[in-house]
């Protein structure tokens, strides 16, 4: 069965409530109630909010580029949902099999820049097309660091597909189909002694295997805001600036179309996030001698209680990804065109560099 | 729970055909739905309200070029990269050459990393990742009054808000 059938209405339902979240979080951040009329505690804004964007009138610019201003909200969607085929869902349901995962997902939301230069080109609109090209240049140019990054999580896992590297993480590391017999060691460092293949828990999560892998982290997670556009990296929508950036021509539900491609990016890189480092679906509680937290709270891959757990500690984990993204969002302020630029080249990509070299001096004396 | 008769890559082609069948259908739900009352007004170009000037289909910045083609060169060393980074750590070749596959790999790897890094730093050096950062502009009236003096006055006159406050204080 195809994880299409969960991820497209968990898309939806995802999109509803995080607008609100999001809504809510930064009334809380900003000392007020935020949306409280329609539905208890404002919960059915969101869907208000759809249901009349629904009946706008799909406005279309006189001078605008007709047919590129009519498809590049779709692509700008279809590209980023594509990305969700080879996420794994859970310990035995998995999407995309295919060996090249990870890889085809970074190039694939890459398709994304091409939509959104079109939306800015098609507009004829001034604004439109600032915040295109700032949008592109962004998205590209953060999209080195984060290649580095993601390349170092694939460096140690030795596998591009998300699922085997999901597996690594964890007291299931010996199910995966096809694979050979694996141990795994406190930071991934057989010389220390300390077996951890029946363990599991954090203490097997890449983040921990690699102790540097938390500052890889930390680069991935910064390019991945700049990449879904978020504060503080929201130039290409700078409202005080631009008005809306590449969609300010937009109206309607091709409006919303790339609303909730931004929100769909928000989620994927959150789930590749704690897929690459943070254990993916596996529990974050280790087995502690007769203790056995880690088999208490993960089911065997294939079975019922297998796919309840390691589908809800994904899911928190990721829900937990962008409550951080929202944090951030309400609290830092956006940063100027050559500060990007100066953040992006000066500072992440050398260190990813660096940090990408650390990786392999890292993984070749681990593996002995 | 993989249904065998679809192929990896026919999931990510179901994935493509979902996504764009949900947009269709949203779209055409939309389309059914939704006024279509189109006046000169609404169909002209924003622009804060003003009058719209030109096309926006004109000249801009050419450092959007020199940043693609820096990501060209650093994408291009990722995409090598990659399949690399699945190869250098299998431990089955290298027990098979006594440990030699790893680090032949890893020093080749460093190598064309370190080539690509000297691209960087010289992109750095010459100034191209500097974005245009605008100077902030003095006005120069033409005015007899050095500006130097304007700046002594304010000093003057803040050193006397403080001392009477200190007056005030006591």
């Amino acid at each position: 069965m195809t994880t299409l059938l969960f991820f497209l209405p968990f898309l939806l339902l995802f999109v509803v409530l995080a607008v609100w979240a999001e809504r809510k979080v930064s009334a809380l951040i900003q000392d007020r109630l935020g949306p409280m009329e329609v539905g208890h505690w404002g919960l059915l804004q969101t869907v208000a909010d759809l249901l009349k964007l629904l009946q706008k009138e799909d406005i279309v610019p006189a001078a605008a580029d007709r047919k590129m201003f009519l498809v590049a909200p779709v692509i700008i969607f279809v590209a980023v949902f594509a990305g969700y085929a080879v996420l794994p869902l859970t310990n035995g349901w998995a999407g995309s099999a295919t060996a090249v995962g990870v890889f085809y997902l970074i190039s694939i939301i890459s398709l994304d820049v091409i939509g959104i230069l079109m939306a800015g080109w098609g507009s004829n609109s001034k604004y439109s097309l600032y915040g295109a090209l700032r949008s592109v240049a962004q998205i590209i140019s953060y999209e080195v660091p984060l290649g580095l990054t993601i390349l170092c999580t694939v460096m140690l896992a030795g596998s591009l597909n998300l699922q085997e590297i999901s597996f690594q993480q964890g007291i299931w590391v010996n199910d995966v189909v096809g694979a050979e017999a694996e141990r795994l060691w406190l930071f991934g460092l057989p010389a220390l002694g300390v077996e951890l293949t029946e363990v599991g828990g954090f203490l097997t999560w890449n983040v921990v295997r690699m102790p540097l892998f938390f500052f890889v982290w930390l680069i991935f997670f910064i390019a991945s805001l700049a990449e879904c556009n978020r504060a503080p990296f929201d130039l290409p929508e700078a409202e005080s600036e631009i008005v809306g950036g590449y969609h300010t021509e937009y109206s309607g539900f091709r409006w919303s179309l790339v609303f909730l491609a931004e929100y769909s990016m928000m989620l994927l890189v959150s789930f590749l996030g704690v897929i690459l480092f943070w254990g993916s679906w596996n529990t974050p509680l280790p087995n502690v001698g007769p203790l056995r937290l880690a088999e208490w709270t993960s089911g065997a891959p294939g079975t019922v209680a297998g796919h309840l757990w390691s589908g809800f500690w994904l899911i928190s984990k990721a829900f937990l990804m962008i409550l951080l993204q929202m944090w951030i969002r309400w609290t830092y302020p956006r940063l100027r065109v050559d500060q990007l630029m100066s953040l992006c080249w000066k500072y992440l990509t050398p260190a990813a560099i660096i940090l990408l070299l650390l990786t392999g001096v890292w993984r070749l004396i681990g593996i002995g | 729970m993989l249904n065998p008769a679809v192929s990896s890559f026919g999931e990510i082609l179901l994935y493509l055909i979902g996504g764009i069948v949900f947009v269709a259908g949203a779209l055409l739900t939309a389309w059914i739905i939704r006024p279509s009352r189109p006046n000169v007004e609404k169909l002209a170009t924003y622009e804060s309200g003003e009058e719209p000037v030109g096309s926006a289909w004109g000249q801009f910045n050419v450092r959007f070029y020199i940043v693609a083609l820096v990501f060209i060169l650093f994408d291009v060393e990722l995409v090598f990269l990659f399949p690399w980074a699945t190869v250098f750590g299998k431990k089955a070749l290298i027990d098979a050459t006594d440990g030699m596959w790893g680090w032949f790999a890893f020093v080749e790897m460093t190598i064309f990393v370190a080539i690509l890094g000297l691209g960087l730093a010289w992109a750095w050096a010459k100034g191209l990742l500097d974005w245009v950062k605008p100077e902030p502009v003095v006005k120069q009236q033409g005015s007899p009054v050095p500006p130097g003096l304007y700046e002594q006055i304010n000093r003057t006159v803040a050193a006397a808000a403080r001392a009477e406050q200190r007056k005030q204080k006591e």
